[in-house]
């Protein structure tokens, strides 16, 4: 590593360390914040000879990352941005911390991804979903899409992990020459009934879609998640036993193996590890209060919602909705979630935007109660588990009240 | 209302203009008529079907460029709609479908023809209006003020024969003086996606446009009143 970059690394590792001692923050951007700005070439200096895995997408891609880091970690310690700093700054600090290991699993923003293929040349990418998220600035999801496609072009030699199941993602990494397809399900389809390639729409039945103009159509995933396990490309069934719910991080969990399997690590020496992560940045976090087994689920956008449904118990459900800038500042999108599947549970609502879900909630005929703080909530619910689904700074509300009790 | 005397809603092509939540103002006059005993039916068309012309309310939401480039063609190819409004069916158009509505619009640099069912045309402006929209609606329609929230990079020119829905107080609408536009049983309006969430009011306009009804029973609308208070209190605070 030329000097610059050392200097720039090691200053990085330190200003990490100081924000940390200093109490602002986990330190995972500060730190490489100020080491790109010593060296803009730091990330690539970092990445150099490393074997590394980038995991993009609009959801699920801190806990893939997170399963996919313990898959490799068969192999020794591996770098990784656990805490969702997943911007060139995150990265580099990620890499600064961790020294000289040789194996890397970075989560990254949709946007950066063209970004960080050029900077960290990697060996695997893996590319889990697209849908439409944060509506006031994001980008659309046929132009995300695109991005990656001519992003992943100019890398032919990197190994793509992609989610059959998505006709965007399948089609962004259709001119990829080596793609391995997994199948992790998709309960949100209305970001893609219109062709990327042609504009024809899409049909779906079952599993399957295709393209009613263009030869675009579902590929034969090589991973498929079944029953409460995992199908390799071989046919071996491998049960897969997650503290995480749901069916989604099942997927996760099969698109964390077929990530592994690239660094060459064998799905049996991998799924024991994945049971060892219980909650990843506050997600799935079950914490005891008053005598209520409280979960925390985190759901930013449509899509999200949809899974948060399909992973919470059939229990008392709090739901928490802000609308600052992290979040977007634009709540329409609650009308393109359903929220019939919560019919039939107790449903309290809080948040700076409660009122905006109280209308959804009366036209989706769910019947709810309003209350004004995460404590009122837990005393009008009964002892025994309470379900909290909140978008990104409603669930960091809700964590730092449970800190500050605990 | 058409003969078998129940309310017929389309809602057009929502496989290209479904952007923020647009399914919602669907959802809302379906549940506001069924909550009065009115029979209502929904109906979504995708840009893959023709388009009925005798329904009673036709809903068009918005949409990215490309989708509203192509919702345009394929609705002007279709003339469902034209023939639908010739014979005095409502229109409920947001965002992009309201530049739909006017004789031209810009999509991806281009300038585009559109339907021509009322007197204006779209250009783009100098900035992106993004945040609340809001002002008080045209007194002939008796409705409380529109709150509502936009996005779009769109300006949009009345001609003679159009009212402006509203004067804006709040966001920049039209031009940051008018929002929307109205003519007959024609309504646009740049708040997006389920307008019809913060605006009873208008979804119970349309209800009474669609049956002939001057009048409709009252609703319990509590959270939605609270919701108005609240973003009109939040905009006024900004
Ligand atoms: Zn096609």
């Amino acid at each position: 590593m030329p000097l610059r970059a050392k200097v720039a690394s090691s200053v990085s590792r330190t200003a990490a360390a100081l924000s940390r001692a200093a109490g602002r923050g986990d330190g995972s951007v500060i730190g490489g914040w100020i080491g790109l700005k010593i060296d803009p070439d730091l990330l690539a200096h970092l990445a150099a000879g490393r074997s590394i895995a980038l995991i993009s997408g609009t959801n699920g891609k801190t806990t893939t990352t997170r399963l996919a880091a313990a898959a490799v970690g068969v192999l020794g310690p591996v770098a990784t941005n656990g805490f969702g700093a997943n911007m060139p700054t995150g990265h580099t600090s990620a890499l600064a911390k961790a020294g000289q290991t040789p194996y890397a699993v970075l989560e990254v923003d949709e946007h950066y991804l063209a970004q960080v293929l050029i900077a960290t040349e990697p060996r695997v990418v893996a590319l889990l979903n697209l849908s439409r998220d944060q509506l006031d600035r994001a980008k659309e999801v046929a132009m995300m899409a695109q991005m990656w496609r001519t992003a992943l072009a100019k890398h032919p030699g990197v190994h793509v992990v992609a989610n059959a199941d998505d006709p965007m993602v399948v089609w962004a990494s259709a001119g990829s020459p080596a793609v391995t397809w997994f199948s992790a399900g998709q309960r949100w389809h209305d970001d893609s009934w219109v062709c990327p390639e042609c504009g024809s729409p899409i049909e779906r039945q079952a599993d399957q879609w295709w393209c009613t103009g263009c030869s675009l159509r579902r590929p034969v995933p090589q991973w498929v998640v079944e029953d409460d396990g995992v199908v390799d490309p071989r046919g071996a069934w491998h049960k897969v036993s997650l503290q995480l719910p749901g069916r989604v991080n099942l997927g996760n969990a099969a698109t964390a193996l077929a990530v592994a399997a690239q660094f060459g690590v064998r799905p049996t020496d991998a799924v024991s590890r994945l049971s060892t992560v219980a909650s990843v940045a506050g997600r799935y976090a079950q914490v005891v209060r008053e005598g209520r087994n409280i979960r925390l689920l985190l759901a930013k956008n449509p899509a999200s919602w949809l899974e948060a449904f399909d992973m919470a118990d059939v229990a008392p459900t709090l739901l928490s909705i802000n609308a600052r800038d992290p979040d977007g500042l634009d709540t329409s999108w609650l009308f393109d979630v359903d929220f019939s599947p919560l019919r039939g549970r107790q449903v309290l609502i809080t948040g700076d935007r409660a009122y905006d879900l109280a209308v959804r909630l009366e036209v989706n005929e769910v019947p709810f109660q309003h209350v004004r703080t995460f404590g009122e909530a837990v005393k009008l619910v009964p002892p025994g588990r309470l379900e909290v689904i909140a978008n990104y700074t409603a669930f960091q509300d809700i964590r730092a009240e449970l800190d500050r009790v605990l | 209302m058409s003969s078998d005397s129940i309310i017929s809603i389309v809602w057009i092509y929502p496989d290209l203009l479904s952007t923020y939540g647009d399914r919602g103002n669907m959802l809302i006059l379906a549940r506001r008529a069924a909550l009065r005993g009115l029979p209502v039916r929904t109906v979504e068309v995708r840009s893959d079907q023709p388009m009925p012309t005798t329904a009673d309310i036709y809903l068009v939401g918005g949409g990215e460029d490309g989708p509203q480039a192509l919702a345009a063609q394929r609705l002007i190819a279709d003339g469902g709609l034209h023939r639908a409004v010739a014979q005095g069916s409502v229109v409920f158009a947001v965002c992009a479908g309201y530049q739909l509505l006017g004789g031209s619009f810009f999509a991806k640099g281009t300038q585009y023809a559109g339907l021509d069912l009322l007197d204006f045309r779209s250009d783009r402006g100098p900035t992106r209006a993004v945040g609340e929209l809001g002002g008080p609606i045209d007194p002939r329609l008796g409705l409380p003020p529109l709150t509502g929230f936009e996005n779009h990079g769109g300006r949009t020119h009345l001609g003679p024969s159009v009212s402006p829905l509203a004067r804006v107080s709040t966001g920049i609408g039209n031009d940051g003086a008018t929002e929307g536009a109205w003519r007959g049983k024609l309504l646009g309006t740049y708040s997006h996606g389920p307008a019809l969430s913060r605006n009873p009011a208008i979804a119970d306009l349309l209800l009474r446009w669609a049956t002939g009804y001057d009048t409709l029973p009252p609703l319990d609308d509590t959270w939605a009143d609270r919701l108005r208070a609240e973003r009109m209190a939040a905009t006024a605070a900004a």
